[in-house]
């Protein structure tokens, strides 16, 4: 049944990417036909949209959950794979652990830099 | 054609013997082919003129009995299903299906498929065993009910899925199409209460999961079973399962004493036909 | 009896890729791994390099390191990739849970499969995505500006 609960949320995970980094490539690809969400015009990517964005909390929130959803699917897509190459039930079992300590860390510190960006740019703003 | 002229195809066939070789080769034979002749009769006319020692499976000769199983032409496909002239101009492979050990030339070894087969429970299971045993009644199913199950029974357990699967080219341990299959088909039969003993193999890391939808068992099942279909709705189940949105159902009871041969009420009718 | 030798025929990595003369599936198959993993590799850098900005470091803006032409192109490529995971994946979602796979019929010969069921929607799919890599190209090629 793990098993079935791990493929499931990578699914469901899949979908919740689908529009979250659908969203994302919309405003970081297309600013320049469309302008949403880069307020300062020009590139989306420039630095005062990118500060006038993470001063928005809907994006610190999208990021955060888009983050964590990602590298679920992700490592366990990765995971699929190298399981498939038939490898030993000890590296198997040091492969998960890894990629859950990996999964976890880069979630903390992404979540870390997220919520930090969002405190500082507000406080800039209020600058 | 009888009297028609033979044309002449060079047969590149894989040949191993684990008494003498260390790894397979390839060894040529030109056989002359008439319309109409099969992969197992040019193998036939080799191993009665050209060399004895040559090894294959077969039995039933008409794509019944699943034994000749053989990637022809790089294609996993029953050498007696197969004309020649079909697929081959002038020059045809005939290798063991791969994904399988080889046991002698053309000889694969299907037993760890029929082991992962058996470790799925493929056999209607159900609680009453006095009524088993002993049985006083027959069971009935719709039509309908049978469409559920019935394409997935028509397989011959010949192993070209296991042959053509991608996942199973590397993953030793996936259980792989044809047993997966055989899952789905007494899962979705109404006389049957196993769906539950067979969710922990069905669903473990090398069960459903790791098929990933790539279709090469649908493309070169010679039966029509489609084990991809059947995978697809195994995961379905084993997800609604897991979600707790499965319908529940009891196996179907037998039908006793007088009235038999009388539909049932609680049967459904016979639904428009899907061919 | 001595156990009998027998010698392993696993595809290994070059079953994954082909071999053979493959429907179209299969090559949907594994360009879905490609570009899962190429994703996955370009994420985990995404991670690292967009965090840097806490320390008011922005290495994507004019004119700093990731601003040029080759970084550009390899990005493009992560756009491409991302069109056609996602679109395809949304077809995998569908077809694996066997939604859009078709129900148990009976097989008569010459046999129909649940892959030429849900075709129209791999095709579908992949006409969506390559709009989609059209539509990004205009922006990557700078027509926008």
């Amino acid at each position: 049944m793990r098993e079935t609960r791990y493929w499931t949320w990578h699914m469901a995970a899949g979908v919740v990417i689908f529009f979250l980094l659908g969203l994302h490539m919309l405003i970081m690809h297309t600013g320049g036909i469309t302008g949403w969400f880069s307020p300062n015009g020009g590139s989306a990517v420039s630095k005062a949209n990118s500060l006038a964005r993470d001063r928005m909390l809907f994006f610190t929130v999208t990021y955060i959950l888009l983050l964590g959803t990602a590298l679920y699917h992700g490592l366990y897509g990765l995971r699929t794979i190298l399981f498939e190459l038939t490898l030993k039930p000890a590296v198997e079992k040091a492969i998960s652990l890894i990629l859950l300590i990996v999964g976890l860390g880069l979630f903390g510190l992404g979540t870390w830099a997220a919520v930090g960006t969002h405190a500082l740019a507000l406080a800039g703003g209020r600058g | 054609m009888p009297g028609e002229a033979a044309r002449e195809v060079r047969f590149h066939v894989t040949r191993y013997n684990p008494e003498r070789d260390a790894a397979p080769y390839v060894q040529t034979f030109t056989v002359p082919v008439r319309e109409g002749m099969t992969v197992l009769d040019g193998l036939h006319y080799i191993k009665e003129n050209l060399d004895a020692s040559l090894v294959w499976r077969y039995s039933c000769r008409m794509g019944v009995c699943g034994s000749c199983g053989m990637l022809l032409n790089g294609r996993p496909m029953l050498a007696c299903n197969t004309q020649i002239l079909h697929i081959a101009g002038t020059d045809l492979t005939v290798g063991p299906l791969p994904n399988f050990d080889i046991i002698r030339d053309l000889v694969p070894d299907l037993v760890p498929m029929f082991q992962k087969h058996l470790s799925l429970n493929p056999f209607i299971v159900r609680e009453d065993d006095e009524e088993l045993n002993d049985p006083a009644g027959e069971f009935y199913q719709s039509p309908q009910q049978l469409e559920e199950y019935l394409q997935f029974t028509y397989c011959i357990k010949c192993g070209l899925c296991m042959a053509g699967c991608p996942t199973l080219a590397t993953d030793a341990r996936f259980l792989g199409p044809m047993p997966l299959t055989s899952a789905q088909r007494y899962n979705s039969d109404t006389r049957d209460g196993g769906r539950g003993l067979r969710r922990e193999q069905a669903g473990s890391p090398h069960g459903a999961f790791r098929c990933h939808y790539a279709g090469e068992c649908s493309h070169v099942c010679p039966k029509g079973v489609d084990p991809a279909k059947a995978i697809q709705h195994l995961k379905r189940s084993l997800v609604l399962d897991y979600l707790h949105l499965a319908r529940k159902r009891q196996p179907c009871e037998k039908m006793h004493g007088p009235g038999q041969g009388q539909p049932l009420a609680n049967i459904a009718a016979p639904p428009a036909r899907t061919v | 009896m001595a156990e009998i030798k027998r010698h392993d025929n696993r595809l290994g990595l070059w079953g994954w890729l082909g071999g053979g003369r493959w429907g179209l599936e299969r090559y949907a198959y594994i360009l879905h791994r490609v570009t899962g993993l190429g994703i996955l590799l370009y994420f985990l850098i995404h991670i690292f390099v967009t965090n840097l900005r806490f320390r008011g470091i922005y290495l994507w803006v004019e004119g700093s390191f990731f601003d040029k032409p080759i970084f550009k192109v390899g990005e493009y490529l992560v756009f491409v990739a991302f069109a056609y995971h996602a679109l395809n994946g949304i077809r995998l979602v569908l077809v694996e849970l066997g939604v859009a796979v078709g129900k148990p019929i009976e097989p008569v010969y010459p046999y129909k499969t649940s892959l030429t069921v849900q075709r129209p929607l791999l095709i579908v799919m992949m006409l969506l995505a390559a709009i989609v890599v059209a539509a990004g190209g205009y922006e990557f090629l700078g027509l926008t500006r």
